[in-house]
């Protein structure tokens, strides 16, 4: 078992005193990027880079990817608390976070899911260090083709089972994609919907659209709604947590379906982001009856946050073995492995065992740090809803816009957060779902490069989409899952004459 | 009489400016404004002469790197129009910078922006993958020429220099590639490894991982000499014994892509100054030597006249390419 020597030759260099107060520092201070709306993991690791120059690369490493993994977990924490993503791939997470938290069940909410992203860190990286090898020979077999299916699929696990009205759901997903196109066209080179502002060629930021429909959006419908958060303070005890990680077991399956999502989406470049809209629309679909999905069922938290960790720390796979970064924090990272002179490519593991093996045990180490110092924090977070809402909803506007002008330092990004604030509010005043938008925006323009693409290879036939197993297994789950579950019920309702739901 | 003697003045006053020009230094932070994304070319670039300066105490100021990678660059180059006039932009780029305007309409001239330096030029290889039958460049061209439009070239992003290389091509020689833009050189890379397109046109540090693993081959490089003496990279095979494609009989003397940088137009000429001075001895740091090794650059410090020439016989030719492709956008 090489890789297990490996392993444990990576731990002697990561458990050093320097690199694990490296680990607590950059675990610390991600929190900080990811609890800030807008500030993400990229900014943060590029901020950090020229820090990194008197480091060795094993260090610099060690210390951007520990601050990685602290914006994943930080990003979570504002998404439950005030339905604001810190991070583009806790979206996901403020579906049925954001209600609990409400229900009064804040610190239960804030647990599941930190105690799931460390599950999900946890199942990513044992899968790195088994599959190294594997892994990217796989990623290696996706090409333009497999990775529309992979978008194809991700839509229609999220959308297959909505439970607003299609039409809305219609209405909503255009706008996403539409809002995509905006910008430069990779493939075509062509400017499109600009309407001559400069500032909209490079597109509209996703972030800040984020920021907007949630943040300012819930924050007009807690206004109207008479100044004050619906929350009830909840006692907060250190002794929830401990009987929220006893409750943990229960939902094996979800983290179970969700760490392969991850993993998947982490090793082809889907992202964490897709992986956490897909594996909630899968949990939503394959779980139990209940409570609805949507008004705080603690699958919705488990789903998302697994599947976004164990995307997360597979994302490094191809990163290293590839050079394809499949997030936007790993792109940062890898610009910073060039700095320090290491090539990427399927040669890295080979040539440079100390520094690939040194940064997968750190991961364990650093994982397992993050989860400690967030677990230690969720009282005082908690503890953010006992403040009255006249003092925090002056202070999220702010950071709303702090957050938006982060993204690319563009005053004009100021003016969409308020746009988005006002559709946000709309949309929600009018029952229009808000997270195929955000679907479409964060995959509508990958999917529609992937598909351009392949109809460049194919002279235009779809048969390319069934041209090998792989893509065409891809396709056909994904049509599957589109279809079937409308199919049943319509069929059920014929059958029975009585309304699910 | 009068007038020698206000010439002599004048000549007089400019010699005892000379000194005085050097004085110009930064005294905010620089911004450091980089036309691509987060981990591409011109920031990996941006950032290496960020660490030469700072390791060397070369700067007095602090650097700030920004990403304005939109349209293509586009972002970072309107940003110095913007910005007219401001000693601390310095913008990182490629020969997008006076490129661009020509393929899509934008609202900046490359007269926005005065060049300060070029620093690099990158080379440009046609790589295949591994177990392919092409051994030059011309059985690949045969191929193409025997079945037209069936033969997948990767490259990354459209009317950028890589499609502008592989049409140069197809001028030259008269065959037909069916060309598929990806995001980067780093995607492409691995497009062509795992058999998704048939060649690329990579530059040396996009493949080199690849290549080093034997998942792809080079078959030549567009540079009129070739690549720097290395140590064996694949097998016994190093960057020098890749053949020209000139040597393979493939018609196209040299093509580079210069690293570039920038000032916003309408500052004083001490600024320019200082900054090609100091980017000179960044052109003789380690980190800078260490960068060009590890990535096959070929190192070649352009200012002043001989920038201008260089500049010039790119845009000519490149436009060239662009017109018999119809892509040109006035």
């Amino acid at each position: 078992m090489g890789n297990f020597d490996l392993l444990m030759h990576g731990f002697a260099i990561a458990i050093t005193p320097m690199h694990l107060m490296l680990m607590v520092g950059g675990v610390l201070m991600g929190l900080v990027v990811g609890v800030l709306p807008g500030l993400g993991a990229p900014n943060g690791v590029s901020l950090l880079i020229p820090l990194t120059f008197a480091l060795d690369p094993t260090s610099a490493i060690i210390l951007l990817s520990s601050m990685y993994w602290g914006a994943l977990f930080g990003g979570s924490t504002t998404s439950i608390l005030f339905n604001i993503p810190g991070e583009p791939s806790s979206v996901a997470t403020t579906f049925d976070g954001y209600p609990m938290a409400r229900s009064g069940q804040s610190t239960r909410a804030l647990t599941l899911a930190f105690m799931s992203a460390g599950i999900g860190a946890l199942i990513g990286v044992v899968v790195i260090t088994l599959l190294a090898g594997w892994a990217s020979k796989f990623a290696m077999r996706f090409g333009a083709p497999e990775y529309f299916a992979v978008y194809f699929l991700a839509f229609a696990a999220f959308i297959g089972m909505g439970s607003a009205a299609p039409m809305k759901t219609l209405v909503s997903l255009t706008t996403g994609l539409l809002l995509a196109s905006v910008g430069m066209d990779t493939v075509t080179g062509e400017i499109r919907l600009t309407f001559g502002l400069n500032e909209l060629l490079s597109g509209i930021s996703f972030l800040v659209v984020v920021i907007g429909l949630f943040g300012i959006g819930e924050l007009l419908s807690t206004v109207q709604e008479g100044l004050r958060f619906r929350g009830v303070a909840s006692k907060i005890d250190l002794r929830d947590v401990l009987k929220t990680m006893a409750e943990l077991p229960r939902y094996w399956a979800t983290t179970i379906r969700s760490g392969l999502v991850g993993i998947w989406m982490g090793i082809t470049p889907g992202g964490p982001t897709a992986a956490s809209f897909m594996s909630y629309g899968i949990a939503r679909q394959a779980s139990r009856k209940g409570e609805p999905f949507g008004t705080g069922r603690p699958e919705g938290i488990v789903a998302p946050e697994t599947a976004d960790h164990s995307a997360g720390s597979c994302a490094m796979l191809p990163m290293l073995a590839l050079g394809v970064p499949s997030s936007a924090t790993a792109a940062v990272m890898m610009g910073g492995l060039m700095i320090w002179g290491l090539t990427p490519g399927p040669m890295l593991f080979a040539t440079k065992p100390d520094f690939v093996w040194g940064l997968i045990a750190s991961m364990y180490v650093s994982n397992l740090i993050g989860v400690i110092l967030v677990l230690a924090t969720v009282p005082m977070f908690a503890a953010l809803l006992r403040i009255p809402f006249t003092i925090i909803g002056p202070m999220i506007v702010v950071i709303c816009f702090v957050g938006g002008y982060t993204v690319s330092n563009s005053s004009f990004d100021l003016w969409l957060v308020l746009v988005f604030g006002l559709v946000g509010y709309l949309f929600t005043k009018l029952n229009y779902p808000l997270a195929p938008l955000v679907l479409a925006m964060v995959l509508g323009h990958k999917a529609e490069n992937a598909f351009h693409q392949s109809m460049i290879l194919s002279d235009g036939s779809l048969a390319i989409f069934f041209s090998n197993t792989l893509v065409a297994s891809i396709m056909a789950i994904g049509i599957a899952l589109l279809v079937l579950p409308k199919t049943l019920q319509l069929g059920s309702r014929l059958r029975r004459r009585v309304p699910v739901e | 009489m009068t007038k020698t003697r206000t010439a002599v003045a004048a000549a007089a006053l400019m010699l005892a400016a000379v000194p005085a020009l050097a004085e110009w230094a930064p005294n905010r932070p620089v911004e450091f404004v980089v036309a691509s994304g987060a981990g591409g070319g011109s920031d990996n670039f941006a950032r290496t002469i960020q660490s030469a300066l700072t390791r060397n105490d070369l700067f007095s100021a602090p650097i700030v790197v920004l990403n304005k990678g939109g349209g293509s660059g586009a972002e970072a180059f309107l940003y110095a129009r913007q910005n007219a006039g401001d000693a601390n932009k310095l913008i990182f780029g490629t020969n997008n910078v006076y490129l661009l305007p020509h393929v899509a309409k934008l609202a900046y001239s490359a007269e926005d922006l005065q060049p300060v330096a070029a620093l690099a030029l990158d080379e440009f290889l046609i790589w295949v993958k591994a177990d392919a039958p092409y051994e030059t460049a011309l059985d690949l061209v045969e191929a193409a020429k025997a079945a037209p439009g069936t033969i997948p070239f990767g490259g990354s992003q459209s009317k950028d220099t890589d499609e502008t290389l592989v049409a140069l091509i197809e001028q030259t020689t008269g065959a037909d590639f069916k060309y598929v833009p990806f995001n980067g050189g780093g995607e492409v890379a691995v497009q062509l490894a795992g058999g998704h397109v048939a060649a690329n046109v990579n530059n040396p540090n996009e493949n080199l991982g690849q290549w080093q693993a034997g998942a792809v081959r080079p078959l030549c490089v567009f540079s009129p000499q070739r690549m720097a003496e290395s140590e064996p990279v694949s097998g016994d095979m190093g960057w020098h014994d890749i053949p020209t494609c000139k040597e393979q009989g493939l018609e196209i003397e040299s093509y580079q892509m210069p690293r570039t940088i920038w000032l916003p137009a309408g500052t004083d000429p001490e600024v320019l100054a200082y900054y090609q001075d100091a980017l000179r001895k960044v052109a003789e740091t380690p980190e800078w030597q260490d960068y060009l090794a590890k990535t096959s650059q070929t190192g070649a410090v352009l200012v002043g006249e001989e920038l201008a020439s260089f500049i010039e016989t790119n845009e000519t030719g490149t436009v060239k390419v662009f017109e018999a492709e119809g892509w040109t956008a006035n």
